[in-house]
C-alpha cells in the first residue's frame, strides 16, 4: 500500500520535505495504532481529524515562514523558510559567542583561612632524630698526620691520610710555608678578582702548568669545590655527560648543578662505556651539535680502581667526546715522574680536555686546580662559581704546593718507594680472611671490600668500622672505613681504605697487614 | 631600594646597547673570516656555544685590567700592587716586576688580621711546625686534630651556640650544608640578593626555592603566608619544612639584615632561620659577635648560624653553629665533612688566635676603630654627594657608578693615585647597577682615610659620579632625620 504521505515526498516540492516527512511519520504512527485495534472505528476518525488539524497548522507555518523569501532563489535554488531559520541560528551563535566562557567563581582564601592554615601547619623537625651511629667520634690526632701520628698519647701507624709522597712534615715545605706566612699572613682576604690574587697564586698556576706540560692552569681554594665548580662552567642544560657510576660526591654534585643530561656507565667497565656512547650518539640525531663529555676519575676515591685511559681515549676519539679527568689521587703518584694518569698510559696530555685535581693529597697542601688549554682556563676565570665567588687559596698553601712540586721533581725516588710500598702491602694483604683487595695493583688507595656483604650498606659499614676500631685500639694501626654521605648516590660497596705513603717503612706495612688479617679473622668469623 | 636617575638609566642602557652592538658587529666579521679557516673542532661542539661567553669576550676583556690585580704583599691597609701591561689590547695581561704601594680599600680585612700579627703569627707558625700545612684527610678519617676540636669549641663559644662544625672553605660550607638540611618537599625562601654559594646550595638541595624582596620583612611574610597556604606545587601537600636564608651584611650592598623583624616573622610561621654571617661575624657588634649582637637578637632564635673565617679573622674556611643535635647530624651526613680535606691546621690556629684577640682588650679597640672608621668614611662620602649604599656601622660601602665606562675610569684613576678600590659589575650585580665597593678596615689610620677621601672626591668630580648635591643640603637632611 502506498502511503499518501510518502508519495508526497517523492513527488512533492523540495522545500516542503521536512514538513511532509513529519506528516508522514505522524500518519504512519496513527495507522500503526489503528492496525492494533481494527475494530475501533471511532478512534480512526478521531485520528484522521487530529491529522488534519496538524497538517493544516504545519501548512500555515510553512506558508508564514516562506512568505518573506518565497521568491528568493540563490544559484537556482529556492530558499524559502531556510533563510529565516538560518538567520535565527546565526544570531543565536553570535549571541553565544559574545558571552564570556563559563568560569567557576574564584574564591581566594580569606585572611582568616590563611591564618588557620598557617596555624595548622606543622613543620618537620630540622633534622631527623639522632641515631646511635651518628654518635661516633673520629679519633683526634695530637700531632701531624704523617706516617706515624699520636692518638690518645699513643704512637700509631697512619693509613688514613692521603699523604702519598710522605710530604707531611717535609722540611722544605715547612720552610716555604713559614716564609709565606711571615710575608703574606694567613688568609688572602678576598676573591681572586678583588685583590685576592697574590703573586704566589700566579706562580703556583704557572708551576703546575709547567710540570704537567699544559698551557695554563687555575687554582681553586678547596679540593672539593674544584670539580663542582668546573663542571657547571662547561656543561649546561642539554649537554650530554657520560660518567662512571663510581665518581665521588664532588663530581656528582657538579653534574647535578650543571643540569646536563647525565648517563652513567658501569664502574670502570669499558664495554659498558662503549655501549653507552654508542647508544647516546645513535639515539640522538642532535648529539653532533651538543657538547659531549666523558667524566672519569684517574684513581677512584670510592674503589681505588685506576681508569683505563688508553681505552677511554680510543672511545673518546671514535665518538668525539671531550674528556674531563679528575686526577686527585693520581697526580704526583702515577707515572714515572708523578705526572699522573696520562704519563702512566703514555697518552699526550693534550688529549685530555679538562684535568682537575685536589692538592690535599700527594702535594700535602690544600686547595685544587684545573688545567687544560688556555681557552678552558680563561673561561673558568669568569664563569666558575667556586672561583669567582670565593676567597682565594691562602698564599702559604700555594707556596707549599709549589715547593711540593719542586721536591717531587727533584726526588723521583719517592714515587718508586711508593710503588714498592704498595706492592709490599699487596703481598701482605693477599690472603685476607673475609676481605679482598678491590683496587688495582698500582693504585695508592688499597681498597679492601667484604667478601660477603651483609646486604645493607649500614651493616657493612658497622662491620668494617668495628674492624678499623679494633685494629687501631689493639695494634695501633690507624685505618678507616670509607664513609658514605646520605647525599652520595654512588652505589659501590663500602670498604676499608688504606692510603699508602712513600714514608711508610717496611715494618709499618707488615704491621698493618698482620693486624688487619688477625682482626678481620676475629670479627668476620663471629 | 636603589632608584636610578632617569637620565643615568638611559645613558647606561645606551652604553650597554652600543657595546653589545659593537660586539655583535665584531662577532659577525669574525664569523666571516673564520669561514675560510680550517675548522679545528673536527666534529666537537665548541666549548662555549652561542652567546655564552659573549660578555667575557666583548665586554669584560676591555676592562680586564681593573679586576684580578695581583698583589705581592699581605692584603693589609697598604699593599703592593703588581703592575701589568698588555700587548694585545687587554686580551692578555703580563706581569712585571714593578709594584706600586697602594692604599687598600678592597680587601675584607675588617679587623686587620690579614698581615702578620704579633700575637697570631708566632702561634700560627708553631702550629704549622707541629701539624704541617695539611692533614691530607677528611675530618672523619685522620683530619681531626686537637686544633680542630679546640677551634670548634672556640667558635661555638664565640657565636654563642651550643656547638659548631668547621669546614675548609666558606663557599663549600653553604653549598654542601643546604642539601643535607633540606630536600624535595621542602621550601627555601631566600633573600633576592643572597650570595652565589647559597644559590648553588639551594639549587643542589632539590628543594623548591622562592625569593623575597631584598631585606623586606613584609614581603617575606607575604611569601610565607602564600606558600604555607598553597603547599607544594601541583600536589598541594603541606611543605615538609621551610628555611629562610638571609645574610648578616650583604656584601654588595653594605646593608645590615633586618634580623629582628625577620626572626619574629619566622618564629610566627615556624620557619627555620639560616643566617649567613660571612661579612658580619667579627666585624660588627660590641664584642664582634656579628649582627645578632648588634641588633639585639637572641642567638637561640637563629636555628643555623653560618659564617666564614676569610674576612674578619684573616684565615680561610667556614663554620656552621647550632644545636648539639644539628651539629652531630651534620657531622654524620655532610659531604664536606666526610670527603673534603679538613681545615689546614695553621689556618685553624689563626682563627683561634684571632678570636682570642677579639675577645680581649685589643679586640675591643679594633672593633671600636672599625666602627669609627666606617661611620666616618661613610658620612664623609655622603657629604661629598656620592650615592653610597648600606647602613651605618657596616664596613662595606658601595658607591654607585651605573655607567659601564665609569667602572674602569674610577678604578684606573684611583689606582693612578695609589688607592686600590674594587669595582663590581655584572655578573656580581645587576647590569645597570655597577658600583665601586669600599671595605674599611680597623687597620686604616685617620690619615689613610683622609687620603682616600681626597682621591675619591677628586676622581668622583673627574668622572661625574657625585649624583647628589654636596654638603649643605645633605646636612639639613641629617638634621631632619635626627628630629
Amino acid at each position: 500500500m502506498q502511503d499518501p504521505g510518502l508519495y508526497a515526498i517523492y513527488c512533492g516540492d523540495e522545500c516542503e520535505d521536512i514538513v511532509y516527512r513529519k506528516r508522514a511519520s505522524l500518519s504512519m504512527c496513527v495507522m500503526f495504532e489503528a492496525s492494533l485495534n481494527p475494530q475501533s472505528e471511532t478512534l480512526r476518525t478521531m485520528a484522521s481529524a487530529v491529522l488534519k488539524i496538524v497538517n493544516t497548522t504545519l501548512d500555515w507555518v510553512t506558508l508564514a515562514l516562506d512568505a518573506p523569501s518565497a521568491r528568493a532563489v540563490v544559484f537556482g535554488v529556492h530558499i524559502g523558510g531556510h533563510l529565516f531559520v538560518e538567520v535565527l541560528l546565526f544570531v543565536v551563535i553570535l549571541f553565544l559567542l559574545s558571552q564570556k566562557s563559563y568560569k567557576p567563581p574564584k574564591r581566594p582564601l580569606t585572611k582568616k583561612e590563611i591564618d588557620e592554615l598557617c596555624d595548622e601547619w606543622v613543620p618537620e623537625p630540622l633534622i631527623p632524630s639522632i641515631t646511635e651511629e651518628m654518635l661516633r667520634e673520629p679519633p683526634v690526632l695530637e700531632s701531624a698526620a704523617g706516617p706515624h701520628t699520636i692518638i690518645n698519647g699513643i704512637d700509631v701507624v697512619n693509613f688514613a691520610s692521603a699523604n702519598y709522597l710522605g710530604l707531611i712534615g717535609h722540611e722544605k715545605l715547612l720552610e716555604s710555608c713559614t716564609s709565606a706566612l711571615e710575608k703574606y699572613g694567613v688568609g688572602s682576604c678576598g676573591p681572586r678578582g678583588f685583590y685576592g690574587t697574590i703573586d704566589v697564586h700566579l706562580d703556583c698556576e704557572a708551576r703546575i702548568a709547567k710540570f704537567l706540560g699544559t698551557p695554563d692552569s687555575i687554582l681553586y681554594s678547596y679540593g672539593l669545590s674544584t670539580t663542582f665548580s668546573a663542571i657547571p662552567a662547561f656543561c649546561k642544560k642539554g649537554d650530554i655527560i657520560v660518567v662512571d657510576e663510581g665518581v665521588h660526591w664532588g663530581i656528582q654534585n657538579g653534574l647535578y648543578l650543571s643540569r646536563s643530561t647525565i648517563v652513567y656507565f658501569k664502574h670502570n667497565d669499558m664495554e659498558s662505556l662503549r655501549n653507552t656512547l654508542e647508544k647516546v650518539t645513535a639515539d640522538n640525531k642532535q648529539a653532533k651539535k651538543l657538547r659531549r663529555y666523558i667524566v672519569v676519575e684517574a684513581v677512584y676515591q670510592n674503589s681505588g680502581k685506576i681508569a683505563p685511559l688508553d681505552e677511554i681515549i680510543r672511545l673518546k676519539e671514535k665518538y668525539l667526546f671531550r674528556v674531563l679527568l679528575d686526577e686527585s689521587n693520581s697526580f704526583g703518584v702515577l707515572g714515572s715522574s708523578g705526572r699522573g694518569l696520562t704519563e702512566y698510559y703514555g697518552v699526550p696530555i693534550e688529549k685530555i680536555d679538562i684535568i682537575t685535581a685536589a692538592m690535599g693529597h700527594a702535594l700535602a697542601a690544600e686547595g685544587g686546580f684545573c688545567t687544560g688549554s688556555a681557552r678552558v682556563i680563561d673561561h673558568q676565570r669568569l664563569s666558575s662559581s667556586g672561583y669567582v665567588f670565593s676567597a682565594s687559596l691562602p698564599p702559604y698553601l700555594a707556596s707549599a704546593a709549589i715547593t711540593a712540586i719542586d721536591v717531587l721533581e727533584e726526588n723521583p725516588d719517592m714515587i718508586k718507594k711508593l710503588k714498592e710500598n704498595i706492592a709490599l702491602l699487596w703481598k701482605g694483604l693477599s690472603d685476607m680472611p673475609g676481605l679482598s683487595i678491590a683496587s688495582n695493583a698500582e693504585s695508592p688507595i688499597v681498597f679492601l671490600k667484604l667478601d660477603k656483604s651483609t646486604g645493607s650498606l649500614k651493616n657493612d659499614l658497622t662491620l668494617l668500622e668495628d674492624i678499623a676500631d679494633r685494629v687501631l685500639k689493639e695494634d695501633s694501626v690507624f685505618v678507616v672505613a670509607s664513609k658514605r654521605s646520605t647525599l652520595d648516590k654512588c652505589r659501590l660497596p663500602v670498604g676499608i681504605r688504606l692510603f699508602v705513603s712513600a714514608a711508610h717503612s717496611e715494618s709499618d706495612l707488615q704491621k698493618a697487614s698482620e693486624s688487619l688479617k688477625r682482626v678481620a679473622a676475629l670479627v668476620l668469623k663471629s | 631600594m636603589i632608584t636610578i636617575p632617569y637620565l643615568t638609566a638611559l645613558t647606561t642602557y645606551f652604553s650597554y646597547g652600543l657595546l653589545f652592538a659593537f660586539g655583535q658587529f665584531r662577532d659577525f666579521f669574525r664569523k666571516i673570516f673564520d669561514w675560510w679557516r680550517v675548522n679545528n673542532l673536527q666534529g666537537y661542539a665548541p666549548i662555549c656555544l652561542g652567546l655564552e661567553d659573549f660578555y667575557t669576550r666583548r665586554l669584560y676583556l676591555r676592562i680586564q685590567d681593573c679586576f684580578g690585580r695581583p698583589i705581592s704583599s699581605a692584603p693589609d691597609a697598604w699593599f703592593d700592587v703588581v703592575e701589568r701591561y698588555s700587548i694585545d689590547s687587554n686580551k692578555t695581561l703580563k706581569r712585571t716586576t714593578n709594584t706600586s704601594r697602594c692604599l687598600n680599600l678592597g680587601s675584607y680585612n675588617y679587623l686587620g688580621f690579614a698581615a702578620s700579627d704579633e700575637y697570631c703569627t708566632p702561634r700560627v707558625i708553631q702550629s704549622l711546625k707541629r701539624f704541617s700545612p695539611s692533614t691530607c684527610s677528611a675530618r672523619v678519617d685522620a683530619g681531626t686534630t686537637t686544633l680542630h676540636t679546640e677551634l670548634e669549641e672556640c667558635v661555638a663559644n664565640f657565636v654563642q651556640k651550643p656547638a659548631a662544625v668547621v669546614f675548609g672553605m666558606g663557599y663549600v660550607t653553604n653549598s654542601s650544608i643546604l642539601p643535607v638540611l633540606i630536600g624535595k618537599g621542602g621550601l627555601i625562601i631566600s633573600d633576592s640578593l643572597n650570595h652565589n654559594s647559597i644559590v648553588n646550595g639551594a639549587r643542589g638541595s632539590g628543594a623548591t626555592v622562592r625569593v623575597f624582596q631584598h631585606n623586606t620583612p613584609w614581603h617575606l611574610e607575604k611569601v610565607l603566608r602564600e606558600q604555607i597556604a598553597e603547599g607544594q606545587p601541583r600536589t598541594h601537600r603541606p611543605w615538609k619544612k621551610i628555611i629562610v636564608i638571609v645574610e648578616g651584611i650583604y656584601s654588595m650592598e653594605g646593608e645590615l639584615c633586618k634580623l629582628p623583624e625577620i626572626v619574629a616573622i619566622c618564629k610566627k610561621y615556624q620557619a627555620y632561620v639560616y643566617l649567613d654571617e660571612a661579612h658580619s661575624i667579627g666585624a660588627v657588634g660590641k664584642s664582634g659577635r656579628g649582627v645578632c649582637e648588634l641588633l639585639g637578637v637572641d642567638t637561640a632564635d637563629v636555628d643555623i648560624m653560618m659564617g666564614t673565617f676569610t674576612k674578619s679573622f684573616g684565615s680561610c674556611g667556614g663554620y656552621i653553629a647550632g644545636s648539639k643535635e644539628l651539629i652531630r647530624y651534620l657531622k654524620h651526613t655532610c659531604p664536606a665533612h666526610l670527603y673534603a680535606t679538613s681545615v689546614s691546621p695553621p689556618a685553624a690556629q689563626q682563627i683561634i688566635s684571632a678570636i682570642k684577640v677579639i675577645l680581649g682588650e685589643d679586640g675591643a679597640q679594633k672593633l671600636a676603630r672599625i666602627r669609627e672608621n666606617s661611620n666616618f668614611f661613610r658620612s664623609e662620602l655622603q657629604k661629598m654627594g656620592f650615592e653610597v649604599l648600606g647602613d651605618n656601622d657596616s664596613p662595606v660601602m658601595p658607591i654607585m657608578l651605573y655607567n659601564p665606562a665609569k667602572i674602569p675610569a674610577f678604578s684606573r684613576e684611583c689606582l693612578k693615585q695609589n688607592v686600590a678600590v674594587v669595582t663590581v659589575a655584572f655578573p656580581a650585580t645587576p647590569l645597570l647597577l655597577a658600583r665601586a665597593r669600599i671595605c674599611i678596615s680597623a687597620a686604616h689610620s685617620k690619615e689613610d682615610l683622609l687620603k682616600a677621601l681626597e682621591v675619591i672626591s677628586q676622581v668622583g668630580d673627574l668622572i661625574g659620579i657625585k649624583y647628589f648635591p654636596a654638603e649643605p643640603e645633605k646636612q639639613q637632611q641629617g638634621v631632619i632625620k635626627v628630629d
